[in-house]
């Protein structure tokens, strides 16, 4: 009878340990994943709220950010978009495909001798200006290029 | 299991031209199996980071509009022939990959 219910109170105790374990265990990735990942810009809908959610509500225009782009994009599935940023100090690039559902595609932060400069292949669902938004000291500008697409790239 | 990704690193004078291919489905969350007509979910690269003889060079943040079978290029000044490159992705389902390149002169 005593030697069941010591039994019963060891498990119990076991139990709870484990449960406060897989608590802890369920906390880590979650955050790392918010700090690493930024969600709220990422599933922004609209551009305005991307740009919000990367911290560049209100970016200023710049003759130093060049965007080479195809004018008409047969395939929206792959439109290579090479950014090259001539600002001082480039920290971070940020492109934005504006008519996409989600439009933050990419941001690049650059560390270490990394030159402004990212080329990547981007989906766009429709004709639209592809921005680019780049972070220099805290400051940041921005400029366009508009893409015409013939065949979607979301629809496969 | 993730396919290595084909890493080119090459010396231009004191800058590295770095150009990366993932193997990745890069799926939005939007398309559709034609055969089934059941939504495919959302399968994409999230995170990647490169790394230059240990110190971080870039840090990306992708979402579901980048290209199926990503290609990455960027440049990096101050390296040299035989510096070591490590390139690593995360996607949204945990899946990973890590690989490794030369700086070739």
């Amino acid at each position: 009878m005593n030697e069941l219910r010591r039994a019963l109170l060891k498990g119990g105790t076991a139990a709870g340990t484990v449960a406060v374990a897989i608590a802890a265990g369920l906390m880590r990735p979650s955050q790392v994943l918010a700090a690493e990942w930024n969600k709220a810009a990422f599933d922004a809908k609209s551009v305005s709220d991307a740009l919000k959610g990367i911290g560049a509500a209100s970016p200023a225009d710049s003759k130093d950010i060049l965007i080479k782009a195809p004018d008409i994009a047969e395939n929206g599935a792959v439109v290579p978009v090479e950014v090259t940023s001539r600002i001082a100090g480039t920290q971070t690039i940020a492109i934005i495909a504006e008519k996409n559902p989600q439009p933050l595609a990419a941001s690049f932060d650059l560390s270490n001798g990394a030159e402004g400069y990212v080329h990547v292949r981007l989906k766009m669902g429709q004709s639209s200006n592809v921005k680019v938004v780049v972070n220099a000291g805290g400051k940041h500008y921005t400029a366009a290029k508009e893409v015409k697409v013939t065949i979607g790239g979301c629809g496969g | 299991m993730a396919e290595p990704m084909k890493i080119r690193a090459q010396l231009q004078g004191d800058v590295v031209d770095v150009k990366v291919l993932m193997n990745h489905p890069m799926e939005t969350g939007q398309r559709k199996d034609p055969q089934t007509n059941q939504t495919v979910p959302a399968h994409f690269i999230q995170t990647v980071t490169a790394t230059l003889n240990g110190r971080q060079v870039l840090a990306a943040q992708w979402s579901q509009a980048v290209s199926k079978n990503p290609f990455l290029g960027f440049k990096v000044k101050g390296g040299k022939a035989g510096d070591k490159l490590v390139i690593s992705w995360a996607d949204n389902k945990g899946d990973k990959n890590t690989t490794e390149a030369t700086v070739s002169g």
